[in-house]
């Protein structure tokens, strides 16, 4: 026996209209709900009433599921949230749970929140304190660095862009020299402007760094070493002298085998006892080193599966031509092998920023550290949420653009046809 | 002596030259840190050994699994580390997992909207270093949840507090007995499979294999409880009241918000990653296999159980494996946070008190890199069970 008859073409003209009353008057109802504390169908029971708009919806979308209606934006709807009762349900939740969320988010971040004022005091309001992060915005970009010499680390990274930049707009014969003075002699030049002590800059010794700026310098020099490194380790692992590849093997295991928090443990505490009495390394290098050589591994794996996936005619290929190991490798199997683990690099690049907050554990403080150190400080109490609220935003944004940029940059150098 | 062997043209000579210089290399270094080392140990007064894990440890750990306290030794904190270590792996594999598979079917839904919010979940806790999203849960969330008095109760069997978790504690007798009749039904099941699948393979007959495992598994624990003397009790958490103002909750069991904000974090945080393999594994079986199996008169269950499953499971399983590792290698983050894994313990704890930074440092990586390989040789195992048998 059937009441109802199945929603179709012929019954098109009630169902469409009762089910869109139905869909939109649930949507309505949690909407006052959400945003202005009304509950529209209160005057049924308490149960029902929690529960009417998800009823109301269900029996709204099962109405307007009409197969082959002719109507193309209904269609497209019903294909793509209302294929069946699971998918509508499915769909309702989520809607909700959306609308739901959304005013207390948006009276934390921005109707509740305080933004004029510098002390804690003028935080009146229920929401953020983004005055916290107004207050404490410097220290959270440059660290400890003093005031007075912040224009060197903001000269060193604007050279930087303005490099990367025109790099961008140049012919590729020029690009050339841009990228070797990027790679062999900014590095030195931006260390010689941020760290000082010569041609009349003030030194400012690294434990002064810190912040967002750290962050940034870590990940390039990281990025930098790391690459190469990774990659004579991916060959060695591939080598056919037996001493080479398993000394790569072993190298390679090894660090991949433990965490970085560990690999950190020991250039702070470990690294000292091996070296003779007296030298010192700095703090910072020493870090730089072990998050360099612990990427590196990882690097060497992704590296070779771009040299294991590469047929092996490209190598029988090179060696007719008369090529040796080197030639063999530089020009014509890493250009092929490093194109095909772009998204694999990109990856460990990736994974090597994240990182960089572990540094903590050697008391050098990037931005989540300065966000610790400035949530203790007794006139900043309970701050927290802001803080990292705050740097996980920097950070998303950070590594949410490597990994757009890199899945650009895999499409533009895709050859595949 | 033919001097044309010793000619560098000569390809022999010519590959002993780079590995004689690597192995060189190697050795040097070695033999000057080991040297090195030994000169600072001895200007310190320390000789290089184990003995000290055998010492009184002298120092408390907030959460154990085992009886520790301050009298017990080195070798006992390293233990309790490595076992805090274990069980945060182990629950946030288990939720991980289940997120992670949820997550990736979701992203290949055909509702619209189901769609976008798996992969928005995925954009969001991928690209937040795991670090900060352990911060957050700690210093953030978990700190705005309520004072013991009025903890958050489900049913009043279990609080959530600002000072963790309680929840009814498990009281056996005869809790060995439960486990051997566990451990029968296993055994039992294993016998159930091969019988269905020689009668499948025999004779063609289809036996209710779920059902009847499932059934074996609720029957065999239940003959224990009525005939076996097997029982089990719960001891809820009581609210007590220490001062006036002090309140906790006596008996049940205290699960640390450290341990809740890690266990969240690791699994949101490897769950997106699983949840990647997940897609790439389903979307990667051939869509000809579900037409043909379609074609075939299979169900659409049967087609997922016997047809999709086991071909995207070959092509899931081998990075997921990759994330259970780097799971139980993140879990080390703990130290920030100041939960006692065999980090904060050991490499923690312990090498302050001993200042024996070479051994304890060498026992932690030792410990991981055990951990990592015994990971991988189970998933290797494994993975070959679930490779393609070619006949």
């Amino acid at each position: 026996m059937n009441l109802i008859a199945k929603p179709s073409k012929e019954n098109i003209k009630t169902y469409l209209p009762i089910g869109v009353v139905l869909v939109t008057l649930s949507f309505l109802d949690v909407f006052v709900n959400a945003f202005f504390d009304y509950n529209l169908l209160g005057f049924l029971p308490n149960q029902i009433s929690y529960f009417s708009p998800l009823i109301l919806g269900f029996i709204g979308f099962y109405l307007i599921r009409i197969e082959f209606s002719g109507v193309r934006s209904l269609d497209i709807l019903n294909k793509n949230i209302n294929s069946n009762n699971f998918n509508a349900f499915l769909t309702l939740l989520t809607v909700f749970i959306i609308i739901k969320s959304i005013p207390p988010l948006l009276n934390w971040f921005v109707l509740d929140a305080n933004f004029l004022g510098n002390s804690k005091d003028d935080c009146t309001g229920d929401g953020a304190c983004w005055v916290f992060i107004k207050v404490w915005f410097n220290r959270f970009m440059y660290g400890l660095y003093p005031d007075a010499e912040q224009w060197r680390i903001n000269t060193a990274f604007l050279i930087l862009f303005v490099i990367v930049g025109i790099s961008f707009f140049v012919s590729s014969r020029l690009k050339k020299y841009f990228i070797l003075f990027l790679v062999f002699i900014y590095p030195f030049l931006g260390i010689e402007l941020i760290s000082g002590g010569s041609f009349g800059l003030k030194y400012v010794e690294t434990a002064a760094w810190g912040g967002l700026s750290l962050t940034f310098i870590i990940s390039a020099f990281a990025i930098l070493f790391c690459f190469p490194i990774g990659v004579f380790l991916a060959l060695g692992r591939r080598s056919s002298l037996p001493a080479i590849r398993y000394v790569s093997i072993g190298f390679i295991e090894l660090w991949r085998g433990v965490p970085l928090i560990t690999v950190l443990f020991m250039s702070a505490v470990m690294f000292p006892m091996f070296l003779p009495d007296g030298t010192f390394i700095d703090k910072l290098i020493r870090v730089l080193i072990a998050i360099t050589l612990f990427e590196a591994a990882y690097m060497a794996e992704v590296v070779r599966g771009g040299l294991q996936a590469l047929p092996k005619g490209q190598y029988e290929a090179a060696r007719s031509l008369g090529m040796g190991y080197w030639k063999m490798n530089l020009l014509i199997i890493l250009p092929q092998a490093l194109k095909l683990v772009i998204p694999g690099i990109a990856n460990t690049l990736l994974a090597l920023v994240k990182d960089t907050p572990l540094i903590f554990v050697v008391g050098l403080m990037e931005l989540a550290g300065m966000i610790g150190l400035a949530k203790t400080n007794p006139k900043w109490l309970g701050m927290a949420m802001e803080g990292y609220v705050f740097a996980g935003l920097v950070f998303w944004v950070i590594c949410y653009a490597m990994s757009r940029y890199s899945q650009n940059l895999e499409k533009k150098l895709s050859t595949e046809r | 002596m033919n001097l044309k062997k010793l000619n560098i043209e000569n390809k022999k000579v010519r590959d002993l030259i780079p590995q004689a210089i690597t192995i060189l290399a190697l050795l040097s270094v070695i033999i000057y840190f080991a040297t090195n080392a030994q000169i600072n140990m001895g200007n310190r007064g320390i000789s290089f050994g184990f003995g000290f894990l055998n010492q009184e440890a002298s120092f408390d750990i907030t959460f154990s699994m085992i009886e520790y306290d301050g009298s017990h030794s080195y070798g006992r904190a390293f233990l309790v580390g490595l076992l805090n270590t274990i069980l945060v792996s182990v629950i946030g594999i288990f939720f991980a997992t289940i997120a992670g598979v949820i997550v990736g079917v979701s992203r290949l839904s055909e509702n619209y909207l189901i769609a976008k919010v798996a992969e928005w979940y995925v954009e969001i806790f991928r690209n937040i270093p795991l670090i900060l999203q352990i911060f957050f849960w700690y210093f953030a969330a978990l700190r705005a949840l309520p004072l013991p008095e009025n903890g958050i109760s489900f049913n009043d069997i279990s609080f959530l507090t600002i000072k963790g978790w309680y929840v009814p504690k498990f009281i056996w007798t005869n809790f060995n007995i439960f486990l051997l009749s566990i451990i029968a039904a296993i055994i039992a099941i294993y016998f159930i499979k091969s019988y269905a699948t020689k009668q499948r393979e025999q004779f063609g007959k289809q036996l209710p294999t779920i059902s009847l495992s499932i059934l074996t598994l609720i029957l065999l624990p239940l003959i224990s409880f009525l005939f076996f003397g097997v029982s089990l009790n719960f001891e809820y958490p009581v609210l007590k009241q220490l001062s006036p103002t002090v309140y906790t909750y006596a008996g049940g069991v205290s699960i640390i918000p450290e341990l809740i904000a890690l266990a969240l974090a690791l699994s949101m945080y490897t769950a997106t990653f699983i949840a990647e393999n997940v897609r790439a594994g389903i979307l990667g079986v051939n869509k000809g296999q579900k037409e043909a199996a379609a074609s075939i008169g299979l169900t659409k269950n049967q087609i997922l159980k016997l047809v999709v499953m086991p071909q995207a499971l070959r092509i899931i399983i081998p990075p997921t494996t990759n994330q259970y590792l780097n799971l139980t290698k993140n879990s080390s983050l703990a130290a920030a946070i100041a939960y006692p894994d065999i980090v904060l313990v050991f490499a923690g704890t312990a090498l302050m008190q001993t200042g024996r930074a070479i051994e304890i440092i060498s026992i932690t990586m030792l410990t991981y890199l055990t951990l990592s390989i015994s990971i991988s040789i189970f998933m290797n195992w494994y993975n070959k069970k679930m490779a393609i048998k070619e006949k």
